[in-house]
């Protein structure tokens, strides 16, 4: 049970780093899809815009070998929004590993933009192993500008100026929104359920 | 609904927690990770690190405690103190802090916030200012980690938090000087006047002693976290105390 997790020299994947060690689960950071070879899983973290994290991952070979992968995938924070099609913010083209748009977030009365500390998640998809041990309610931290709007393959929300995917899962395929390395036990619980053997 | 943050701060001097009085006569109160991770386990919603001794001695935060630091909690964390490059600034991120707050720094050089916004993002910068009320108008003061180097600086409090914004900084921390360390309330005024202009998360800090003190400032002020210090460190509240309190009060915090 081996985690890739993908380096693209983006800061703070000390972070995700750290929370992979205090679950004892072993990782290799892995700069191109050969690093990744001996693992069973991969874990996407991101940070920074859309534009330069495509960019950084298409000279790696990632972009190809993320369309083509079959073990489950991971994506975190920005890198839950690259599995989609298209993001407004750097007017690019994402992995298109699951349909839609990553938007501007309008918060309108919720506070100011951009969407910025502890929220709760709601209306799980209870079956999705990731949510294991996860209740209705719990919160997480959230750090972000852009959003995907709810669509069919949401399995958690939360509210900021309207519904927000905070988690999302088409087959092998899954993202957090906020950064489950930053959300105490919550957290803790839902990569515990990614490393540990939740496709 | 978000939550209202709360958020510990811890002082660091010499890799030790330490706790002044208005920035005056400093007391040993603890080792780093040792009142991280007790905060962390309390429910404390982020923490912030600042070491006070570093601008002034133009030394940087070093970034081995930031390290240490990470390890041990699983909330986000802010790391202040001299960062006075990008460079520095990267080290503090690598290391796995959450965010950097810049404060005398910016004011020496305020395109250092665009520098940071650029490279890091907005998300990762937070402009932290001290501010106290002289002769009419609040305005920022340098330094205010030494008293033999502290000084006043001629920029209106809430000018500078206008201008940080427009540079990029993603969020405000509000030390009101006239308040740190003696527990008698948040300056509600003074942050409510912050609000009106702060796009950005803004985080009261000086003041607190009770629970009436972060009612009152999340309710009044309108802000969307609070810094505390002593009242923490010397158990007057704990967090699950004041938590609970905070709910049954009508404040959304996270418990």
């Amino acid at each position: 049970m081996t985690t890739a997790l993908i380096d693209t020299s983006t800061a703070n994947i000390a972070s995700v780093r750290y929370a992979l060690e205090r679950l004892d689960a072993p990782y290799v950071l892995a700069c191109t899809p050969a690093d990744a070879a001996g693992c069973d899983r991969i874990l996407l973290p991101g940070v920074g815009t859309a534009g330069v994290a495509m960019a950084r991952l298409d000279q790696s070979g990632w972009v190809q070998a993320l369309r083509l992968e079959v073990r489950p995938v991971l994506g975190v924070c920005l890198g839950m929004q690259l599995l989609f099609d298209y993001s407004l913010e750097s007017e690019c083209a994402l992995l298109g590993l699951i349909p839609g748009r990553v938007e501007q977030l309008d918060p309108g009365e919720d506070g100011p933009w951009p969407h910025t500390g502890w929220n709760t998640l709601t209306d799980l998809d209870l079956s999705d192993p990731l949510l294991r041990g996860v209740n209705e309610g719990e919160y997480v931290y959230f750090v972000h500008g852009f959003y995907a709007p709810v669509g069919r393959y949401a399995i958690a929300r939360t509210r900021y100026g309207g519904p927000v995917t905070a988690m999302v899962r088409r087959g092998h395929v899954a993202g957090c929104q906020f950064h489950p390395e930053c959300s105490a036990g919550t957290g803790a619980q839902i990569l515990a359920n990614f490393v540990k053997g939740a496709s | 609904m978000l939550a209202r943050r709360i958020i510990p701060c811890l002082d660091v001097r010499d890799g030790r927690v330490i706790k002044g009085v208005q920035f005056r006569g400093h007391e040993d109160v603890g080792d780093i990770e040792d009142m991280a991770g007790r905060y962390a386990r309390q429910g404390a919603d982020e923490l912030v690190f600042y070491d006070i001794s570093a601008s002034p001695s133009r030394r940087t935060v070093d970034p081995e405690w930031v390290d240490r630091v990470a390890r041990v909690i699983d909330i986000p964390f802010c790391v202040a103190g001299g960062i006075r490059s990008v460079d520095h600034a990267r080290a503090r991120l690598f290391a796995g802090a959450d965010k950097v707050s810049i404060n005398t720094p910016a004011l020496e050089n305020p395109a250092l916030i665009e520098a940071l916004a650029a490279e890091f993002g907005s998300q990762c910068v937070v402009v932290g200012i001290d501010s106290r009320m002289v002769k009419g108008e609040w305005l920022c003061y340098r330094n205010t980690g030494d008293p033999g180097k502290i000084s006043v600086e001629p920029k209106r409090m809430l000018d500078w938090i206008r201008e940080a914004i427009n540079r990029g900084a993603g969020e405000i921390v509000l030390n009101c000087m006239d308040r740190d360390g003696v527990r008698k309330g948040y300056d509600v005024q003074q942050l409510a006047a912050a609000r009106e202009l702060c796009s950005v998360p803004l985080i009261a800090s000086g003041g607190a002693g009770a629970g009436e003190h972060f009612r009152d400032v999340f309710e009044i002020s309108g802000v969307d976290g609070v810094l505390a210090a002593s009242v923490f460190h010397k158990g007057v509240i704990t967090i699950p105390e004041l938590k609970a309190w905070l709910l049954a009060e009508g404040v959304k915090v996270r418990v």
